[in-house]
């Protein structure tokens, strides 16, 4: 190993000096090498996916290759894109449409648009069951969560909820979809076999978002302007902790929580400050903020890579995607995509 | 001992029935013709009772018109959103029956009310002349426009505007190069050829000095509208039109106030003006301090509402609360022309040493406000 990459040094030496005399291209011999070398030091099989990014006012999806972060393809979707989830198949994408009205439907095999789900009016977010089934869409004008039976692509279920619902999230095991209304600031949970609220916890004011662990034991709340998290158990429906944010030098208003990402490891735990242009790690066990990472401006939401060893964050006014490093806690580059980027979705 | 008072206070006509356990009652006073917030008030109640069937919460509203003569009142109220002016606004806060009642001002902006002639029963929901005036200046302090012409119109509002102007300019520090009353006839525009006129007398009226910015105090919209290009030189046009600082506007879209505003258009088939949005964060603010004290006693949410932990979503970004020292709305102040949001004030860089929202208005060491 140490010779290969001994080797490989000095020829990219060698290649450096080339350009320098103005040589106008590597030798191809640099090339073969860089490409053994590159191959040999990948950590196993890398398992190969693409990142959707939902861009809010271009209304289009941007997909990303995972290994070289270079731009895919462009796919123009319905007006306002911003929520995505992918089915447990791996090969439809789901997209939340919210001035189109409806869910569109993405064929992840060639990367089109195959059809679309209807949805209740101005849908933000929308979360599917681990059986990819069943959609829960929170209708943002009308104060519902509407259910949609994927197959038949029907709406089966209206369940009223609090004022402006948004945050939609469903536990492992299928049984509770939690949503969160922002102007009613509380996370309500909804029982799917008796589809209806079965308990509200009123928590920090404009709760956007909402997540569960992965055991299933908690679910954490962000709420906006509040600017706090709420980590609620799930089965008693009480807060366990309320984490807040301080970032030196940012002014606290600007401190807005919105995307959630728990690690499926059940160490950490990813926030999105939203205008304070960070990214909050924090311990799940201890709730102690970790670290602040330093993203694009007005970071939405998040997605991992299949492995959780990178996470990808759309930031709505740099326009861009940032990467960060879940290992080492570093961000380690910044992917331009559409205008005000929404959500990221890994997909395979 | 309550209830059978509410009860028996209440007007014939009225829902007779005793208001059912957890209920709120809204009383919204204004003259009549007059009633600017009420739309707003509707939606805010809608909104509050979004929240409050999941707590065993209720709000109603109790719409009431008063005479300009005589404001008078039903022992039972406590909670009174007031869309009216100055004078009945203090005779309502004067009445003994009103000790304890908190009533929120959605009309005025005056700073006299906030200052000398503050009650400890009245909060004030619309930004104070001088949180106008001083988002105005900031903004003027960045854009490094700091030469400006002053043009007062003679309506009694236009010289607290004019003179709240003049206070900030002296604050941060923004010099008025010229200080001038505007005395032509308004109504000219409407005869034909008419703007012939009133563009010679816009470019007379701004002749003599140079300066960044045409600032104007003309709160009742009789000639600020009609100065843009017709000034002596180009200049741009700030104050009660042009630039104009404002708690709302239809143009505004930024953190989710599409939401609101497509609520409001909904129910009152119009854009939402800064009154609206007054009449619903007064209702907002009922709602939110009887949601988190988890209280329907108003005089425990009237508490909490002026508590420090206290904390009203209002669409702009930061949180709300109330001053404790005059009971102003401490908010982000939106500068926007006809079509578009130019800026929300307090710029970047005025810091505070408590919170910046109140480097807006008369802050607590200077205040001539003892609450009483």
């Amino acid at each position: 190993m140490k010779s290969l990459r001994d080797c490989f040094a000095s020829l990219a030496m060698t290649a450096r000096e080339l350009s320098l005399r103005g040589a106008p291209r590597r030798s191809n011999l640099v090339q073969t090498a860089a490409v053994i070398f590159v191959a040999l030091l990948a950590p196993g099989p890398a398992e190969a996916y693409r990142l959707l990014v939902s861009n809010e006012k271009d209304n289009t999806v941007t997909v990303v290759a995972g290994d070289t972060l270079e731009i895919v393809k462009t796919i123009p979707v319905g007006a306002r894109p911003r929520g995505m989830a992918l089915s447990p198949d791996g090969g439809t994408a789901y997209v939340c449409t919210s001035d189109a009205n409806h869910i569109e439907v993405l064929d992840l095999a060639n990367l089109s648009l195959s059809g679309t789900l209807p949805s209740g009016p101005d849908p933000e977010f929308f979360a599917l069951s681990p059986d990819g089934h069943t959609l829960y869409i929170a209708n943002e004008d009308n104060n519902l969560v509407s259910v949609v039976d994927v197959p038949s692509a029907k709406v089966i279920a209206e369940i009223p909820t609090g004022v402006e619902p948004e945050g939609m999230a469903v536990s492992p095991d299928g049984a509770t979809v939690v949503n969160t209304s922002e102007t009613t600031s509380m996370a309500h949970f909804i029982d799917t076999a008796e589809k209806k609220v079965v308990a509200n916890v009123l928590v920090g004011s404009r709760p956007r978002f909402a997540a569960f662990t992965g055991d299933g034991k908690q679910v954490w709340v962000s709420s906006e302007v509040g600017g706090t998290v709420a980590v609620i158990d799930a089965a008693s429906h009480k807060i366990e902790h309320t984490i807040s944010f301080e970032v030196p030098g940012v002014r606290r208003e600007t401190i807005q929580p919105v995307g959630i990402n728990l690690s499926r490891d059940g160490k950490l735990a990813f926030v999105a400050l939203g205008p304070a242009n960070r990214v909050a790690v924090i311990d799940q066990k201890s709730f102690e903020v970790v670290k602040y990472l330093l993203v694009g401006q007005r970071v939405w939401h998040m997605d991992f890579s299949p492995d959780q060893k990178v996470l990808y964050t759309a930031n709505g006014i740099s326009n861009d995607m940032s990467v960060i490093d879940v290992t080492a806690l570093k961000v380690t580059k910044s992917v331009p995509v559409g205008h005000l980027p929404w959500g990221v979705l890994a997909v395979p | 001992m309550v209830l059978v008072g509410l009860v028996a206070a209440r007007p014939a006509g009225a829902d007779n029935s005793a208001p059912a356990k957890g209920e709120i009652e809204i009383v919204y006073l204004s003259t009549p013709g007059h009633d600017q917030a009420i739309a707003g008030v509707r939606v805010g109640i809608a909104d509050d009772n979004g929240t409050g069937r999941f707590l065993g919460q209720s709000f109603r509203l109790n719409e009431v018109a008063v005479s300009d003569e005589k404001v008078e009142t039903d022992p039972s109220w406590s909670l009174i959103v007031a869309d009216l002016l100055a004078p009945q606004l203090l005779a309502l806060a004067d009445l003994p029956a009103m000790h304890d009642a908190t009533i929120l001002d959605v009309a005025t902006a005056d700073d006299a009310l906030r200052q000398q002639s503050c009650r400890a029963n009245v909060l004030h929901i619309l930004p104070s002349r001088a949180m106008l005036a001083d988002a105005l200046m900031q903004y003027l302090v960045v854009k490094n426009w700091r030469r400006i012409m002053l043009l007062v119109g003679n309506e009694p509002g236009d010289a607290l505007y004019a003179e709240a102007i003049r206070r900030a300019a002296k604050k941060f520090p923004v010099s008025i190069v010229a200080d001038r009353k505007w005395s032509f006839n308004p109504a000219a525009q409407q005869a034909d050829t008419g703007h012939f006129q009133v563009n010679a007398e816009v470019a007379e009226a701004t002749r003599g000095e140079d300066y960044d910015v045409l600032v104007v105090a003309d709160e009742a919209g009789n000639f600020g509208g009609q100065l843009a290009y017709r000034t002596d030189k180009p200049r741009p046009i700030a104050g009660t039109q042009g630039m104009t600082p404002t708690a709302w506007s239809p143009v505004f879209d930024e953190y989710a106030s599409t939401q609101l505003q497509n609520r409001f258009q909904r129910e009152a088939h119009r854009p939402m003006t800064a009154r609206d949005y007054a009449g619903w964060l007064a209702a907002r603010a009922i709602g939110e301090a009887a949601t988190r004290s988890g209280k329907t006693d108003p005089q425990a949410i009237g508490t909490y509402m002026r508590s420090s932990g206290f904390e009203l979503a209002g669409y702009k970004g930061a949180p709300l609360s109330f001053r404790p020292w005059d009971g102003q709305l401490r908010q982000p102040v939106l500068l926007v022309d006809d079509r578009s949001l130019v800026s929300i004030s307090p710029q970047p860089g005025f810091l505070h040493q408590f919170d910046e929202l109140d480097t807006l208005g008369v802050d607590q060491p200077e205040t001539q406000c003892r609450l009483k």
